[in-house]
């Protein structure tokens, strides 16, 4: 509390003084800095860039002398052994369904589990019941018990936001969708956290579990939804359960890797000086690590809770219930303001979801704090919380009364039909759509136009032009220079998976696709979680933005993108950005917030100019956060590129979507989804050991 | 330790009581309320029970599945459920009863031979009427300036005119969803054409793709339809493709040809037509016109219409129609 006003007076005081040019210091030469300005020295010292520019120009060549040639284009149609040999796979998977053990005892008690336990929860809440044209607790009910849970679990603030934001659900006509999503989202996070969190403990305390399990994670979030969206349809019928494993497929690695990170990066003098009580390893989980990253963990909880209404959104391409069906029906026909309505809709949940688990967990650290309190402060707390339960025993006899009123009476258990908001807002952001694309269409397409011809395509002309055996090769190169052998190893193995796909050709136009969108997302990140993390005003400005663009369903910003730029690779990088900016952001954002107090007071003590803060002091010391944002964007575009094929984006992520759609292409498609899993854990590893190397300052 | 589990504690009270409050109120028997009456009222009409129609992601198919929708639900009180869903997958449901029907099924002889004689998880539930057609289109202005263009011996010679960004120095020919019914990417390949397929991803993606070539007077040339409303607002013209001869497209990736003319079909689950539902007859007796389903297509995408107002419009101006299907 105090430092934050403090750190916020001092931000004031340093805004008020002129602020100087940025005082450039002469490059520091590096540590290594040995023997003198001779040749073999040199060539030491520069080996790495002298390697990367060796690197650039044996594949320059190549590729002016040998363009076109061993490409290992696929035409659309064809396929191969590979892909062939899925679709039998598929076939006899199909075939073993009725008879095999493994779904009598296994898939099909988890598929009817979760089945039921969303039906139970639909005709309770959102979907008439036996016998009922309306569901069990009607809307009235509903809205008073959200309301009452979340000032009990929350408090005032939360509590209006919640009473508020649910309304307007219904009065934007998506009432019914709107509570579907909330019960997949609730039993989505509910499983995930289950299984999230003690794993992600599990692999914070043993470097052997982390070791083991990240890969996994890595493959669970580098593989495109859609991907996995029709062999998960294959295993587990259409439906609520197949939505709920999709879900929380997407939704489980941030909240195992934040929590991981939570974890470890706790402070080792603390831990030391918690061991050095002689407290046992579990005291030290539960009484120092567990509570400081409490915040990093909540962190987790929240991005679980967005990532999973996004991938609920998804999931109504497999019959998943929910907002996203109305989402995808605005797409089929092009109509941007029911998109946006839906959309809204999304986001608010969203915002409401996040206010009120932080909200929550500030409540539950205050309570503890309370109840570790002393003397006369915790008298006086005490009374305002013996006021609070009598006022929650109140609101449970209201809940009662609503929830008895809405099981009984029509009007209120379904939900009134007007005020109607969504109708007309959709209407006026239909109509605004049309006039900007109208309007802008010059400067769109200039912009389209001039990015495409001179980022996109000379980069993937040189990737996927050159013969396959030059880009291996200098992959391969940049791997083992920039990130190690190991690094190198892992590209190996990843560009063999690829050629063994039989999709060499499409993962480099993937490739090249991503890097752009990956580049554009870091430098914008950077620019924009800077600013953020020195400056609380703008980081409670940008932060809902954020979260905002984070849940709108990818399809949702599909549309207008759509609108604006065409079916181009352009509109899938548009897409990428807008999806990866957020998280990236919010993580270098928070790295700067992050940097000790106290070496910025110091360094301030010594008159630095703000920009040699940044980039001296709070850049560097947050590196490896930056690293992370750049190692989460990368991973984020890519999921990305896959929804990109829907709009033109061409590559591995036309033919997962084709597959996913197409009977005969099914195989094709799948070893589309391996060929982008595999390019994910490549560039993931060059990242991370990349980053090992370079990265944090310890 | 005791400190969080006293919380514990006291978080999972609130949730008992809550527990507690829902059950002990829904225990309460409807005493007063008026919910019960109009329950009682809602399940006299009929026994039809649920009704789950597959919804296709092109707006004529939208169009069957809420005309069809509407009277099921009006005329013989089902429970109608709409699951937006690509071809393929619906397919998928029928085993599991999580589709009853496919209203609007293009050929899939694959699928055909899967799940209704294999499988047999699916039946054939006759024809809709409507004949669908599949082929390449050019914009009005394109036909009227290039008269041969029609023909694909043609094209080769006005790729240049379609080259764009996305299609690599080739002419691009822009195809719909990824997952319709195509089999250009062998086409181009196997009749020698300098054109790349690029996809506009959805119907309404190429709709307005046509609709700017043709106000702008720019090149186009894509897959398209019938039916289709959109034809009747710019009359798009087909480009003749060799001639489709009985099993000329078997083997998908050499075909050469045109596209087959599709007897549209409508499917239905095993288990829903043996349930004796009336929803089932009148699946069976559904059939009307292309110019019908452009016509409720066309409320629904060009007057942004609601599909269930767009329906209703038309079951109420062909009640004739109607009658016939239900009897």
């Amino acid at each position: 509390m105090s430092i934050a006003t403090e750190r916020a007076d001092r931000r004031r005081r340093s805004g008020e003084e002129p602020s100087e040019p940025p005082r450039r210091r002469p490059p520091t030469t590096p540590p290594v800095v040995s023997a003198g300005n001779t040749a073999p020295g040199f060539l030491r010292r520069n080996w790495r860039s002298l390697a990367i520019a060796g690197l650039a120009a044996f594949w320059l060549v190549l590729w002016a002398a040998q363009r076109g040639t061993q490409t290992l284009e696929l035409g659309g149609a064809d396929k191969t052994e590979v892909h062939l040999w899925l679709n039998n796979v598929r076939n006899s998977f199909d075939a073993a369904r009725n008879d095999s053990p493994f779904f009598a005892y296994v898939v099909q008690p988890i598929t009817d589990g979760i089945n039921g336990l969303v039906t139970f929860l639909q005709h309770l809440f959102s979907q008439a019941s036996a016998g009922r044209p309306v569901p069990e607790v009607g809307w009235l009910g509903l809205v008073v018990l959200l309301v009452w849970l979340a000032f009990a679990f929350a408090g005032v603030r939360s509590m209006l936001l919640v009473g508020v934001f649910v309304l307007l659900f219904g009065f934007f006509g998506y009432w019914r969708e709107s509570i579907d999503t909330l019960i997949v989202t609730f039993v989505a996070v509910g499983l995930s956290t289950v299984v999230g969190l003690p794993l992600g403990i599990w692999m914070s305390r043993s470097r052997r579990a982390s070791a083991a399990v990240t890969p996994v994670l890595d493959v669970m979030q580098t593989l495109p939804s859609f991907a996995y969206l029709a062999p998960l349809a294959l295993v587990f019928g259409i439906g609520p359960a197949v939505a709920i494993v999709a879900t929380i497929i997407y939704a489980l690695p941030p909240l195992v890797r934040i929590t991981e990170h939570g974890i470890r990066t706790v402070s080792p003098t603390t831990l030391e000086a918690v061991t050095s009580m002689g407290s046992t390893s579990w005291q030290t989980l539960a009484k120092a690590q567990l509570p400081m990253a409490r915040r990093t963990i909540v962190v987790g909880i929240n991005q679980c809770t967005m990532a999973a209404l996004s991938m609920a959104t998804i999931s109504a391409l497999i019959n998943g219930p929910g907002l996203g069906i109305p989402v995808v029906q605005a797409l089929q026909s092009l109509d941007v303001g029911s998109a946006f309505v839906s959309g809204l809709a999304i986001v608010l949940m969203a915002i409401m979801l996040d206010r009120t688990t932080t909200a929550a967990s500030e409540r539950s650290s205050i309570a503890a704090r309370i109840q570790r309190g002393s003397g006369a402060s915790r008298n006086g707390i005490l009374g305002g919380q013996r006021r609070r339960r009598m006022i929650i025993l109140a609101g449970a006899v209201v809940t009662a009364a609503a929830i008895y009123l809405s099981h009984n009476f029509l009007a209120f258990a379904k939900f009134p039909s007007s005020p109607d908001l969504g109708g007309p807002l959709g209407k006026a952001v239909s109509s605004l759509t049309s006039w900007f694309v109208g309007t802008f269409a010059g400067l769109t397409g200039w912009l389209k136009e001039s990015v495409t011809a001179l980022l996109v395509n000379p980069l993937e002309s040189l990737l996927a032009q050159s013969p396959w055996w030059a880009t291996g090769l200098v992959l391969l190169g940049l791997a083992f220079v920039l990130a190690g052998r190991r690094a190198a190893v892992i590209t190996l193995a990843c560009e063999a998976v690829i050629l063994g796909t039989g999709l060499w050709n499409e993962s480099m136009k993937t490739l090249a696709t991503t890097l752009v969108a990956t580049a554009v997302v870091v430098l914008v990140a950077i620019c924009l979680g800077v600013w953020m993390g020195r400056n609380k005003l703008a980081d409670s400005v940008i932060r809902p933005v954020l979260d905002a663009f984070q849940t709108i369903p990818s399809f949702v910003y599909l549309v207008p993108a759509l609108a604006l730029f065409g079916p181009t690779r352009f509109t899938a990088i548009v897409a990428a950005f807008a999806y990866g900016v957020p998280i990236a952001t919010k993580l270098v954002a928070d790295g700067i917030r992050g940097v000790s107090p106290v070496t910025i007071e110091a360094t301030e003590s010594m008159g630095t100019t703000p920009w040699q803060m940044v980039s001296k002091v709070q850049l560097p010391m947050a590196r490896s956060a930056v690293v992370l944002a750049a190692n989460q964007g990368l991973l984020y575009v890519l999921s990305m590129v896959v929804v990109g094929g829907l709009v033109g984006g061409g590559g591995l992520g036309y033919l997962v979507v084709a597959g996913f759609s197409q009977s005969q292409l099914f195989g094709k498609g799948l070893a589309a989804g391996i060929a982008i899993t595999a390019l994910g854990v490549m560039l993931d590893r060059i990242t991370q050991h990349a980053a090992a190397r370079f990265g944090s300052p310890r | 330790m005791k400190k969080p589990s006293r919380y514990l504690a006291s978080r999972a009270g609130k949730s008992t009581l809550a527990a507690l409050a829902i059950s002990a109120v829904l225990g309460l028997t409807a005493c007063g309320g008026d919910i019960g009456a109009s329950a009682s009222g809602g399940g006299s009409k009929s026994n039809c029970g649920t009704f789950n129609i597959a919804v296709n992601p092109w707006v004529g198919y939208e169009a069957d599945a809420h005309v069809v929708g509407t009277v099921a639900k009006e005329k013989l009180g089902c429970t109608v459920n709409y699951k937006t869903l690509k071809e393929e997958v619906a397919w998928q449901g029928f085993g599991s009863g999580d589709v009853d029907t496919v209203l609007e099924n293009w050929g899939h002889p694959d699928l055909t031979e899967k799940y209704i004689k294999q499988q047999k998880t699916a039946v054939d539930a006759g024809p809709t009427g409507n004949t669908g057609v599949i082929g390449w289109y050019v914009p009005p202005w394109m036909a009227k300036q290039y008269p041969d263009i029609t023909d694909s011996k043609n094209l080769n010679k006005y790729a240049d005119l379609f080259k764009t960004s996305e299609s690599g120095g080739q002419g691009q020919l822009l195809d719909g969803d990824p997952s319709f019914v195509t089999n250009d990417d062998a086409l181009v390949k196997n009749l020698g054409l300098n054109f790349k397929v690029v996809y506009a991803g959805s119907e309404p993606a190429l709709i307005q793709a046509f609709r700017q070539a043709e106000q702008n007077k720019t090149p186009l040339i894509g897959y398209f339809y019938e039916p289709q409303w959109f034809l009747a607002e710019v009359p798009l013209v087909k480009v003749n493709l060799p001639a489709y001869t009985e099993g000329c497209d078997a083997d998908a990736a050499k075909v050469a040809c045109d596209y087959p003319k599709y007897d549209l079909n409508k499917i239905a689950s095993t288990k829903f037509a043996n349930s004796g539902s009336p929803a089932y007859s009148l699946l069976k007796n559904f059939k009307w016109t292309n110019q019908d389903q452009n016509t409720v297509a066309g409320y629904i995408a060009r007057d942004n219409m609601s599909a269930d107002a767009a329906a209703k419009k038309w079951i109420d101006a062909n009640p004739d129609k109607v009658a016939a299907w239900l009897k």
